[in-house]
């Protein structure tokens, strides 16, 4: 599965402000830390300021902030935001869909959009950052990460 | 503190008849929470039954009864049946058991039903009844513990996301009967 670039954007974008929900960031330092190009990461975090899920704040030291709930928002509330989860492998408008052979098709293609669609919806931000602090690749084994130091002391 | 406390939630208990051999679960009381998560008992079933008609909708006195008989009252030491109370309160239950080569599977744990009252949710009740059945299962011998769920039961399974539980080796078929 490979999602649009619109749709990573806010990802990162809200998974990193979630990460410090005291903190405001500027659309800059982030698309900085992600290689993301500023003017397409703005239009994202605007997309997700109208939905409730970021709030910015304007002015020197201005920036954005995360607004959700982090154990009730979801993956997929992030994600359709931007783009439907639907296979598009094949399209409903081509002929070729409806014959027998394009039926058993779709019929196992949404098989796996059903299991996308499940994982997407029942993984909250909360769970994605306990993932996140979990990278093996950024931590010797054993040793904890900043935030979870911060939240046992 | 819980975590101190669930560690010792599961005792090898070897006397006793019709217990030999089982593993114990000892109550344990979390005091900041008033949270007691201890082995179901004959008393508790009755509440289980309501809490699973508040929480499904539908009330199912037998299968309760039928799961306390082969779960509970047994003390068999590969079944836990578990519960959480506050102040006399029956707010969860969890239930689980050990299986080996299914599926050509090693032993693990398996949960199959795990329930927390709507109005007590978000305070930590599924959590503590989670690591409590986890911490049987390590006692069991077991390293692995999996589930089961609706696609569509979004709530489990984000909580057992929450508890780190993932995707695993085995994909669940099925087919309609003519």
């Amino acid at each position: 599965m490979k999602l649009q670039k619109a749709t990573c954007f806010a990802l990162f974008a809200v998974l990193e402000l979630a990460a410090d929900s005291t903190r405001q960031l500027a659309a800059a330092e982030i698309a900085d830390k992600y290689g993301i190009s500023l003017h397409h990461l703005a239009k994202v975090l605007r997309d997700l300021a109208r939905a409730g899920i970021v709030e910015s704040a304007r002015g020197v030291g201005g920036g954005y902030r995360f607004a959700g709930n982090p154990k009730r928002l979801t993956l997929m509330d992030v994600i359709e935001l931007f783009e439907p989860i639907e296979s598009d492998r094949i399209d409903r408008d081509d002929p070729r869909g409806s014959t027998d052979v394009g039926r058993a098709l779709r019929r196992v293609l949404d098989e796996i959009d059903e299991h996308a669609l499940a994982t997407f919806r029942s993984i909250t931000i909360s769970t994605m950052l306990k993932i996140v602090d979990q990278r093996p690749w950024s931590s010797a084994i054993g040793e904890r990460t900043p935030r979870q130091r911060a939240a046992r002391g | 503190m819980l975590d101190r406390l669930a560690r010792r939630q599961c005792a090898t208990s070897r006397s006793g008849s019709a217990a030999k051999g089982a593993i114990k679960v000892a109550a344990t009381v979390d005091a900041g929470a008033a949270l007691r998560i201890r082995p179901a008992l004959a008393a508790d079933v009755p509440s289980v039954i309501a809490l699973d008609e508040e929480v499904t909708g539908l009330a199912k006195p037998v299968y309760w009864r039928d799961m306390f008989e082969r779960y509970g009252a047994r003390g068999r030491k590969e079944r836990f049946f578990l519960v959480a109370e506050r102040q006399d309160r029956l707010d969860g239950v969890v239930i689980g058991e050990t299986r080996a080569w299914e599926f050509g599977s090693p032993p693990c744990g398996w949960i199959f039903a795990i329930q927390v009252r709507p109005k007590g949710r978000l305070k930590g009740v599924g959590t503590q009844l989670f690591n409590a059945i986890c911490d049987c299962f390590r006692k069991a011998g077991v390293v692995n513990v999996r589930t089961m769920l609706a696609r569509d039961s979004t709530t489990v399974l984000s909580f057992f996301r929450s508890q780190g539980m993932v995707a695993g080796p085995f994909i669940e078929l099925e087919t309609t009967l003519d």
